[in-house]
């Protein structure tokens, strides 16, 4: 792979807290190299920025390895940037080229609300789950973990939902922001092995009720949520929620 | 002075005897019973849920914004668990014997043993959470081998299985908390242990959203905050990974055991270049399949593709034959940075070596010819289908690696390159996970306890899950039978308010430096000392130099750090600078075990003691125990010893050709 360095000019969401009013910055960052990472990019912005005496981008970070969930940048109008697939923090310079002027902003949400500048509050992602994510299964319970033999295209449809990251670009990059994705994503996990059975029905009316209560969108199939996942999280596991809705629905005797 | 509390009687019916005759508390007194638990990694995360579907009240504390990030969700290549499965001749023994045989005679028989026999119990425990594992067509689950193992006892889902068993850990926590015996308070960080009458009664926390100090009371606390490789400033551990929990700990009296115990892992992403913030681990799993090699010639600068396989040179298949690309980590770490270092090395930097797909991606090609009855397919075409196979059982790593590198590594060999990744060192616990301070646990990473010298791979999950699921649901009621007697103590109790005090003049001060140079810059300095003379080889002039380089930096650190913004809001900037402060302190001692410890074994590589084939040469006579330091001062601590018996199994030089 050719390397090469570049300047770019950056457009970033300041905000002190979420009590105050953001705006956006114009920053120059020199001499990156196409081999960094877009948040090693950030570091030495910060870097820089702290030399210079000013307050360093807060952002959130973790892992760097795609797989944590904590990143989340807006970047040029797409959350996680222009590769597909992908997350911030697996972002490469590579993408840009000299000159360019990149746009970072938070996830834009009501239901994730700014704490400060590129950092949100993705709580309502795991109240979500504490409605009903879950299988009801106490430590010391289980039978052999081959006692049931599952389906194998089953299995991985399953493993396929599981991989979500709860990043949240889903409702990011939805025009409504809905949070059906992330929650297709739990119920289809669940509802597809046989473990999930028994708390079918009440685990799906438990969570998009909770959905409701935190103020995301409803889903008008827009197709934004999979065109973002970093985890290429299927639309049709949105179907196979509304179907686990409707038969929990009719058969609920609450 | 230190009692490892080992239940007496045959290895095999120790752990059976401990659960038959520990204390237990009743439910209506479990429900008075506060336990801290700081960390929601797998070990956290399964102790916070299972002790709150005990009863016991529970406060479970991350630095995260979601107990779901932590560092465990990153672990990629699997689970071992001896359930013999593949009818290969696995057992309980053969685990507990591969542990400790990895762990080069470094860990205690008594608990490897109690891991190994809980292991199987994990497996079913995910399945019933839902965990989805990887499975064969008929159904049942799928199992791959591992490094230093002669047997397939490795469960996984795909290269994810750390993400999934963390999200079925964090679904039960997530469970526990709706129920209300959990309450969860991420995005704080405990910045001290609060002691009264000689036991942990608590934790000084600050609220990382606000910069608020928070005291919170507890009968119990238990440490699950991970691993200390960030030491090293790079790494394949998150960014947030950090000493800080432990180290307070240490600091208030628990023993520190074998801190020079770090885990260089062979296959991770080499460094691009002095940008780099962290390093990307290629799992241990693609062993199973990819080929290690390095040219022949020196300094051979052709494209690998051009370079014919009499060329190459497989060097771990060649040195090991029995085990070959599959010999236990450290080992294999320690050829890659011996072929490098004699002028073999590949790609731009010479600090790498190839992994290789291409002669797996023809056989399970061929195998898929053989499957669809074409035994007349063109090459190309068995090729198309051994990288449909490869990219069913490692695609998301191939997809990482392009992500990083640029390059597509189905058509070309990885390069790959040793970073450090697991500390095997870690508070020093007995038996019942208790450190030197009463009512204070470690657990999982955090503590030394099962892995001596070296851990084998697919085991960290184990133990994680293992500490927290099942050992100490029963350990610590052993303990907290007797606290039922104890009222909780307030939290205007003149210990919290020393310790909060403490914690808030030592932030005051950190902020007070208005120096000129950023943590980062303090960070990558320490990591530089800690690579060159504490790294994958070490030697007793290297490491005297570096506790005086280690010392003068701690000195620059107080004078010089520059902390930007306040105390009360969102700073992360100094949330960091207390842990580089943390990280300093720790490496010192690091060096001080790793000089005091002038043998060589497992992970720990002094260049003085090795054999005439370069593997790392043990010294049973002087360093069969481990090392448990107390501190005793700045700059000083004091070395206290616990033998390690081999009752079962007789050490020997650890042989895997």
């Amino acid at each position: 792979m050719e390397h090469y360095n570049m300047n770019l000019n950056l457009k970033v969401w300041r905000q002190k807290n979420s009590n105050t009013k953001g705006e956006f910055k114009m920053y120059r960052v020199e001499n990156i190299s196409s081999e960094m990472s877009f948040l090693e990019m950030f570091d030495v912005l910060n870097e820089k920025l702290i030399a210079d005496g000013e307050e360093p981008i807060a952002f959130d970070h973790d892992c760097r390895e795609g797989i944590c969930g904590a990143c989340s940048m807006y970047i040029d109008g797409k959350p996680h940037g222009p590769w597909h697939a992908n997350t911030t923090c697996q972002l490469h310079m590579r993408a840009f080229k000299d000159g360019d002027t990149v746009v970072v902003e938070p996830w834009r949400a009501n239901t994730f609300p700014v704490i400060k500048d590129l950092v949100v509050d993705r709580t309502a992602f795991d109240r979500i789950i504490q409605a009903g994510g879950y299988i009801s299964v106490n430590t010391g319970n289980a039978v052999d973990g081959n006692a049931l033999p599952i389906n194998k295209d089953k299995a991985d449809a399953s493993f396929a939902a599981a991989m979500c990251i709860g990043c949240g670009a889903c409702v990011a990059a939805c025009k409504n922001s809905s949070a059906m994705l992330f929650l297709s994503a739990k119920v289809s996990h669940l509802a597809l092995l046989p473990q999930g059975e028994p708390e079918r029905h009440s685990r799906v009316l438990n969570m998009i009720d909770q959905m409701d209560k935190e103020g995301f969108g409803s889903c008008t199939n827009t197709g934004a949520c999979e065109a973002t996942c970093p985890k290429e999280i299927s639309i049709s596991n949105i179907a196979k929620l509304n179907q686990e809705y409707l038969c929990a629905s009719l058969t609920s005797e609450k | 002075m230190l009692n490892s509390k080992i239940p007496a009687g045959k290895l095999e019916e120790k752990w059976i005897d401990y659960k038959g005759h520990c204390k237990l508390v009743n439910p209506a007194n479990k429900r008075k019973l506060e336990v801290i638990v700081i960390g929601t990694g797998l070990a956290g995360a399964s102790a916070a849920a299972t002790l709150g579907e005990l009863g016991y009240k529970v406060k479970a504390f991350c630095f995260q914004d979601s107990p779901r990030r932590a560092h465990s969700i990153a672990a990629q290549g699997g689970i071992n668990a001896a359930k013999n499965y593949q009818n290969d001749g696995d057992s309980t023994f053969r685990l507990f014997y591969d542990t400790v045989k990895g762990g080069d005679y470094r860990s205690r028989e008594a608990n490897v043993h109690r891991l190994a026999e809980v292991s199987a119990n994990i497996i079913d425990q995910c399945v019933a959470q839902g965990v989805p594992f990887a499975r064969e067509y008929g159904g049942l689950l799928s199992n791959r081998s591992f490094g230093g193992v002669q047997v397939q006892r490795t469960f996984y889902a795909a290269g994810q299985t750390g993400q999934q068993l963390l999200i079925g850990a964090y679904q039960a926590l997530e469970r526990q908390v709706a129920l209300g015996n959990v309450k969860m308070y991420s995005r704080h960080e405990m910045l001290d242990v609060v002691i009264v009458d000689d036991k942990a009664r608590g934790i000084i926390a600050r609220d990382l959203i606000t910069g608020k100090l928070e005291r919170h009371f507890g009968h119990a606390v238990l440490l699950c905050s991970g691993g200390y490789g960030n030491v090293f400033y790079l790494s394949t551990n998150a960014m947030g990974s950090n000493v800080t929990a432990a180290w307070k700990a240490h600091k208030k009296g628990a023993f520190f055991g074998n801190p020079c115990f770090t885990q260089i892992h062979p296959t991770c992403i080499p460094v691009s270049g002095d940008h780099q913030s962290k390093l990307t681990l290629m799992s241990e799993s693609l062993r199973n399949d990819g080929r290690i090699w390095v040219p022949k010639k020196q300094n051979d600068n052709r494209k690998p593709n051009e370079i014919s396989a009499e060329e190459r040179d497989y060097y771990l298949e060649r040195r090991y034959p029995a085990f070959g690309n599959l010999v236990p980590r450290d080992v294999a770490s320690r050829a890659a940075k011996e072929r490098c270092d004699a002028g073999y090395g590949v790609g731009t930097s010479k600090q790498a070596v190839y992994l290789d797909f291409a002669s797996a991606i023809e056989r399970y090609g061929r195998i898929e010819a053989n499957k669809e009855g074409k035994e007349d397919a063109s090459i190309e075409q068995i090729i198309t289908w051994g990288k449909e196979v490869v990219k069913e059982k490692y695609g998301n790593l191939f997809d990482m690696y392009e992500k990083i590198t640029g390059e597509n590594p189905y058509e070309t060999p990885m390069r790959i390159y040793p970073a450090v990744h697991y500390t095997m060192g870690g508070l020093w616990v007995d038996y019942e996970l208790m450190t030197t301070v009463k009512g204070m646990y470690a657990l999982g990473e955090a503590n030394f306890s099962d892995h001596g010298a070296n851990r084998l791979g697919a085991s960290a999950l184990m133990q994680g899950l293992a500490d927290g699921y099942f050992v100490i649901p029963y350990t610590i009621g052993n303990y907290l039978a007797d606290e039922i007697y104890n009222k909780p103590i307030s939290t205007e109790h003149e210990a919290f308010a020393e310790a909060e005090k403490n914690v808030r003049e030592r932030i005051e001060k950190l902020m007070n430096i208005k120096g000129k140079t950023s943590v980062e810059s303090f960070h990558k300095k320490l990591g530089k000392i800690m690579w060159d003379k504490c790294g994958m080889a070490r030697n007793e002039q290297g490491l005297k130099e570096a506790i005086v380089e280690i010392q003068q930096l701690k000195k620059e650190f107080w004078n010089d750090v520059r902390v930007p913004g306040e105390i009360n809001e969102f700073n992360p900037e100094l949330d960091k600078a207390g842990r580089v402060a943390d990280f300093i302190e720790l490496g010192e001692l690091m060096c001080k075990d790793a000089l005091n410890r002038s043998e060589s074994c497992g992970g720990h590589f002094r260049e003085e003691s090795q054999t005439a084939e370069g593997e790392a040469m043990r010294n049973d006579d002087l360093f069969m125990h481990v090392s448990a330091w107390e501190y005793k001062g700045e700059s000083n601590w004091d070395m206290h010893k616990e033998n390690l018996e081999y009752e079962v199994i007789k050490p020997t030089q650890r042989n895997y050709k």
